[in-house]
């Protein structure tokens, strides 16, 4: 039996060294692919990917050293780009696409070994927090097939938890990676912005858009960093990575950590702050100085992040006119019918919501008030955290503050499906770098997620502080 | 009261090429109205003097020469022209703009 879900590390090396050959894992992953495709995670295989395998296997063979991943397999979220198959963004108006160069991410995977086996599911252009927004179906929950995996990197978050590949890559512009990691009970990285290069990745909001891994320890979760970031003339906002490679391993004096107050009070799920506590819990008795810290201007995150992005979501989307690429109403006559209809039809509600809103704070008069206010409220964020990094190495608190909820009950409540974002919005809003791991589950066994934080182009140390909590709560708490 | 009217509704969805159909524009107005009387809440915050953030890493004027990349990507015209839902002789087609 081909176990795919051992440490990346451990397989890589199990490849280059001729115990295990790329195909068996790809094999193994497609063969699971198969057995649970009733969760829906998966939207399209890569027909090229037994193909890449026998690649890698016969340059092993050959005595090559093929790197890091060696034929370790991974699923990437339906918004990178990639050659072969199509990139919907699991969206109707991206649907006959076939993207005709690949993004970087995917591509420095590669050259490190690493075989895609497929594209996953999402919320159509990230937009979402349950997957139920996917233009093609939703995912289910890897824990409760009844229940939502979360958003919007849903597919790629059940993915890992059902075994279906080693990793998976995803994007996270208020959530979307960590959010789906603490509802599925896996890992989930979102790096500093600009560490990872966003070239080939559909844009959802630019100036928060993030490319991280989704794993089964913070252990593969540094490795899939160290491959994918460093700067990209490709993308003009990638920054230096650190020279020092991403692991698990760095030490420091005795940094505090921060309790975030403002992440335990109203709206809070009650066994969810029970699992937040009982996890700071074991940290001070192994030792570790936790302290509760407030950050004021947390409260304000959310209506500050629902103004900047369905902006920059506004202009973005705008590229999706039926004329270029991507789908074209065959009834349009004119050219201005030709947008008119294209994107009535090719848009789904939450991404025609946030068009409208996003049209509506830029539009004229009301671009200060909204717009221009939200950006100095989100001056006040960066503030608040600037501070808290002061006196404590690294924030923590819940990673969302509920936990998986029934397929169906917010789908038509979108107010209440933001607030599933209310943890998470404000690092986006930051830059800064955060990782969900699991802490614990419910009474009715549905995972619950820690997010700690950093500050900008702390990776080594949050992935450290990361792989300690790992550790400590590896026997669950129950709320 | 919605914070949003009907007509404002039909109005951004104009602006954002978005046709839209009376039902939609009516149901959108209540979900739209909600999501503005939310994030409204900023209107109460005091920002006097507080400088709007524009980029969160300090990054500035990232140049490069204007030169076209060294074929990175290895991408031709006609790889590129593929995805057009219309083409002809190497050129995007476009519908007619004037009656």
């Amino acid at each position: 039996m081909i176990d795919v879900t051992r440490p990346i590390a451990e397989l890589a090396r199990a490849v280059q060294s001729g115990e295990l050959t790329a195909r068996q894992l790809v094999e193994a992953c497609l063969a699971a692919i198969e057995t649970k495709s009733s969760y829906h995670a998966v939207l399209e295989l890569n027909a090229a990917a037994l193909g890449q395998a026998d690649a890698v296997d016969t340059r092993i063979v050959a005595g090559e050293s093929v790197g890091v991943l060696a034929g370790v397999p991974f699923i990437a979220k339906d918004n990178f780009l990639t050659l072969g198959g199509h990139t919907t963004a699991a969206s109707h108006i991206l649907k006959p696409f076939e993207a005709p160069y690949q993004s970087t991410a995917i591509a420095k995977l590669e050259a490190a070994g690493a075989i895609m086996v497929a594209k996953a599911n999402m919320d159509a252009f990230g937009h979402g927090s349950s997957t139920e927004n996917s233009d093609f179906g939703p995912t289910k929950n890897p824990v409760d097939p009844t229940m939502v995996p979360g958003g919007s990197s849903g597919g790629p978050a059940a993915a890992v938890a059902l075994g279906l590949c080693s990793f998976a890559v995803a994007t996270d512009t208020g959530g979307s990676i960590r959010q789906p990691a603490s509802f599925s009970g896996v890992v989930g990285l979102k790096p500093t912005y600009g560490l990872v290069s966003r070239y080939g990745v559909v844009a959802m909001a630019s100036s928060t858009d993030t490319i991280g891994p989704l794993t089964r320890s913070v252990a593969d979760a540094a490795l899939v960093l160290d491959v994918m970031s460093g700067q990209d003339p490709a993308d003009a906002t990638t920054i230096e990575r650190q020279a020092e490679p991403y692991t698990t391993t760095w030490r420091s004096g005795k940094a505090k950590i921060g309790l975030i107050k403002e992440y335990l009070g109203e709206g809070i799920d009650p066994e969810v702050k029970a699992a937040t506590l009982a996890a700071v819990a074991r940290f001070r008795a192994a030792g570790l100085d936790v302290e509760e810290v407030s950050l004021p201007s947390l409260d304000l995150a959310l209506a500050c992040y629902y103004i900047i992005v369905p902006a920059e979501i506004s202009s973005n989307l705008s590229r999706y006119d039926g004329i270029k690429y991507g789908y074209s109403a065959p009834e349009a006559k004119t050219l201005a019918e030709t947008y008119d209809l294209t994107r009535s039809q090719g848009f789904g509600a939450e991404a025609k919501r946030r068009i409208l809103i996003g049209t509506y704070v830029l539009s004229s008069g009301y671009y200060d008030a909204y717009y221009k206010k939200a950006q100095a409220v989100r001056t006040l964020l960066i503030q608040d955290f600037t501070k808290a990094f002061e006196t404590y190495g690294v924030l923590i608190g819940p990673t969302s503050p509920i936990t998986a909820f029934p397929l169906g009950q917010k789908a038509h409540d979108p107010l209440a499906m933001y607030l599933a974002d209310l943890c998470t919005v404000a690092v986006s809003l930051v830059g800064a770098p955060a990782i969900s791991i699991p802490s614990g589950h419910t009474k009715a066994g549905l995972p619950i997620g820690l997010q700690l934080i950093a500050a900008q182009q702390d990776e080594r140390r949050l992935l450290a502080a990361a792989d300690a909590a790992e550790a400590l709560l590896q026997d669950r708490v129950v709320a | 009261m919605s914070k949003i009217t009907i007509d404002e509704v039909k109005r951004i969805a104009a602006l954002s090429r978005i046709a839209i159909t009376e039902a939609e524009a009516s149901a959108m107005a209540v979900e739209l109205g909600g999501i503005v009387e939310f994030v409204e809440q900023l209107q109460k915050v005091d920002t006097t003097g507080v400088e709007p953030t524009s980029q969160v890493t300090g990054l500035e004027d990232v140049w490069r020469p204007d030169v076209i990349r060294a074929k990175a990507d290895n991408i031709s015209q006609l790889d590129l022209l593929r995805n057009a839902p219309q083409q002809q002789d190497g050129y995007v087609k476009v519908r007619r703009v004037m009656q």
